[in-house]
């Protein structure tokens, strides 16, 4: 029963079955927000779907040797691994199962990127390269507050399980650390102001270069459930915890979809709202202007723990 | 199978993925196809995209009477783009060479060295008429699936209104 429970969540809700077309839809409403922001009409509801099926319908260049080999590993790496980070998210409340901690989520969800940055190297286009080369940078920036925020989250609940902290009572500090993985978001999503690993018109698309077909179709799909997980990370975190027996598992399902929602609805605003950051300014905004919070986060996290 | 055919035919129709390449134009066209993806023509509507690389694309939008120095680049760039394909000849240039024809520094038209799908002629042609030659390169892609190009070639005609005018 309980492999059962774990592989229902893997695969239909959250995972697969609902991932890949809020993925999807998520696409759609980032791309659509943007062109209604600039009074514009904007794709149809189905593109995203209809760009996923014309690239598995396109052909691929030879690539020959380990080089091609890896460069058709790291999508589905990609996509592996962001829909199961999708598939951990505790969106309904526990029925046994495999329950994953924290840690594995943060391990999946940081994996797609990776996989970017080994991907943009193994092209061996000049335009990759420095778009993975910019994703590190990128990276190792927005990672120390990521990681800072969800470390005083889970030292102030003195927990790395992902039940418990979700159902974990609302403190300041649940909302500093929240706020701080919203700040974040936006780099590891790669969109405006910090989309400088695929900066288009600038190095043509960073690390995505030299891909194509049905390898580019699983680079779109990982980015949709990239989006599905980091807003899905959010919604667990914000959503009140519903302990109602019967019902309680939709009403839980529903509040989780309308967050996530609000949220990508936040961050395609915000995309359309600003221009593209310079590698520099962004590495900087995070050093100096974040780490501060993240820092007095953890730190009132672990004197709070102290004292009780 | 014939659903699955159906369902890439109607894929490829709505998903038109550009790639804008530049064989020496005066750079009107050029700016003609911006303008076609700006908010009062909003070409996105159908699915258009502008890429970055030639390799996510799936029509290659050719501007520009194709220079002796440009023939090299418009033949691997047409390489690079995968199939299936379509070009589209933007612009009274690539179609005919235009004010330009005799030039010894030309090596055009273009349908001398590519497959051309779909003349858009003008100068510049109004970005309508590009919508337009997009929305019938897509449905030629559509149509032809992987099989080889054919000679022969739509011409996308300009509004109404601008042939009254």
């Amino acid at each position: 029963m309980n492999l059962l429970t774990a592989l229902a969540r893997l695969l239909i809700f959250p995972g697969l079955l609902f991932a890949v077309p809020a993925a999807w839809f998520f696409l759609w409403v980032e791309r659509k927000s943007v062109a209604l922001m600039q009074e514009r009409v904007g794709p149809p509801f189905m593109q995203p779907f209809w760009d996923f099926v014309k690239l598995l319908g396109k052909s691929t260049p030879p690539r020959p040797g380990i080089a091609g080999l890896l460069m058709r590993a790291w999508p589905l790496i990609a996509v592996s691994a962001a829909a199961g980070a999708v598939g951990l998210l505790p969106v309904l409340p526990s029925s046994g199962g495999f329950e994953g901690d924290l840690i594995l989520l943060l391990a999946l969800l940081e994996l797609p990127s990776i996989c970017i940055i080994a991907a943009g190297f193994s092209s061996r286009s000049i335009f990759g390269e420095i778009g993975s080369a910019r994703e590190a940078a990128l990276s190792v920036s927005y990672n120390i507050v990521f990681l800072l925020a969800i470390v005083s989250i889970a030292a102030s609940q003195h927990t790395f399980r992902l039940e418990a902290l979700a159902s974990a009572p609302f403190t300041p500090l649940h909302w500093l650390g929240v706020l701080a993985i919203l700040v974040c978001l936006p780099a590891k999503l790669h969109i405006n102001p910090f989309s400088l690993p695929n900066a288009e018109q600038e190095i043509y698309s960073g690390p995505m270069t030299e891909y194509a077909g049905p390898e580019l179709a699983m680079w779109e799909l990982s980015h949709g459930l990239e989006w599905v997980a980091g807003t899905g990370l959010v919604a667990t975190l914000v959503a009140p915890h519903i302990a109602i027996p019967w019902g309680g598992a939709w009403l839980a399902a529903c509040i989780f979809v309308a967050i996530s929602f609000g949220v990508v609805l936040l961050l395609s605003a915000l995309a359309a709202a600003t221009a593209r950051l310079a590698i520099d300014s962004s590495v900087r905004f995070y050093w100096q202007c974040t780490l501060i919070f993240a820092v007095l986060a953890v730190s009132s996290a672990i004197f709070m723990r102290f004292r009780s | 199978m014939k659903l699955l055919k159906r369902l890439m035919c109607t894929a490829r129709r709505r998903s038109p993925w550009l790639f804008h390449m530049n064989s020496g134009s005066c750079n009107g066209c050029d700016i003609e196809i911006v303008a076609a993806l700006s908010p009062r023509y909003d070409a996105e509507q159908l699915g258009v995209r502008l890429e970055g690389s030639p390799r996510h694309a799936d029509i290659l939008c050719v501007t520009g009477p194709v220079t002796r120095k440009a023939v090299g680049a418009v033949k691997t760039v047409y390489d690079q783009v995968l199939g299936p394909k379509a070009v589209i000849a933007i612009g009274s240039c690539p179609a005919t060479t235009n004010v330009f024809i005799d030039s010894r520094t030309l090596d055009g038209p273009l349908d001398k060295h590519l497959p051309v799908d779909v003349f858009v002629p003008g100068c510049p042609p109004r970005p309508d008429a590009i919508i337009a030659g997009v929305a019938k390169a897509a449905q030629i892609l559509a149509e032809r699936g992987n099989k080889a190009p054919q000679p022969i070639v739509a011409i996308a005609a300009e509004t109404t209104e601008e042939v009254n005018q």
